[in-house]
């Protein structure tokens, strides 16, 4: 089966961002296809290179880019949602005049047209968050 | 792109507060561009989203509400709400937006997009969707 994942919470204040992980982990486990994740709201600050949790809790940020890269996920940050968190790539750091990026490997930032197209191209969208 | 699916969009939370709300709105506009069929639904405290005569001037926030009024010229036509939700917080339907869509059809006939369903008619609707968006 063909999923869309969104998440719309942010990471550590709220689980949604590890159970979207362990649901897309699980899916490809079992032969699905991820078509693409879309974060939302909060949930931009899952692409944040700048995270630094504790040694002994999960990195949230680097499961995603490794998870991400082993399996050549779409992993897309709302632009909108984006810029209102401080969420930037080379891209949007040139457009907005901002001095620094803090994206992290294996996302990209992109418009809601790709949550909406997610939900037409997959079989099931999975929506994680309140 | 050609596919059509039935999208609803599900909105459970008070307008302010949290941002949910706002940005569920825009992901609607959005997806009103890809010329899905598009229906909207309220529950929970989502209702008070559609309070008429709604002031944040005493919170600093933008008031986004006129919005929803615009959702008939993106041909956003079946907006659902949720009777019990609005009897549990002594609402009515007068309390709420009214909001319109014009048929083309019927020589541009102004209609009502709300439709007031019971919870049980809500799990009908959501039945027959392809894809469900929580906000």
């Amino acid at each position: 089966m063909k999923f869309t994942i969104q998440v719309n919470e942010g990471p550590y204040q709220h689980q949604s961002a590890d159970s979207a992980y362990h649901f897309a982990k699980a899916a490809l486990e079992k032969g699905h296809e991820i078509f693409r994740i879309f974060f939302y709201h909060d949930g931009v600050n899952n692409g944040t290179r700048l995270t630094t949790p504790p040694q002994d809790d999960r990195n949230i940020v680097a499961r995603w880019t490794e998870l991400g890269q082993a399996h050549d996920i779409d992993m897309v940050l709302c632009v909108a949602a984006a810029q209102r968190r401080g969420l930037v790539d080379d891209g949007e750091a040139e457009r907005n005049g901002k001095d620094a990026t803090n994206i992290a490997p294996g996302f990209r930032i992109s418009g809601l047209g790709q949550l909406v197209e997610g939900g037409i191209q997959s079989d099931r969208l999975i929506v994680f968050g309140d | 792109m050609s596919d059509t699916k039935k999208f609803l969009f599900f909105n459970r939370k008070a307008p302010y507060g949290t941002i949910y709300a706002w940005e569920s709105l825009e992901v609607v506009l959005i997806s009103a561009a890809f010329e899905q069929d598009v229906s909207l639904a309220f529950m929970d405290d989502g209702v008070y989203q559609l309070v008429k005569g709604q002031d944040t001037s005493g919170i600093g926030m933008k008031n986004f509400s006129p919005t929803y009024a615009a959702l008939g010229d993106y041909e956003i036509t079946k907006i659902y709400v949720e009777k019990e939700s609005l009897e549990e917080r002594g609402l009515t339907l007068d309390d709420l937006q009214h909001l319109v869509w014009e048929d083309e059809d019927e020589d541009y006939a102004e209609k009502d997009s709300i439709r007031l369903v019971s919870r049980a008619e809500l799990g009908d609707v959501m039945a027959e969707q392809d894809v469900l968006f929580n906000f």
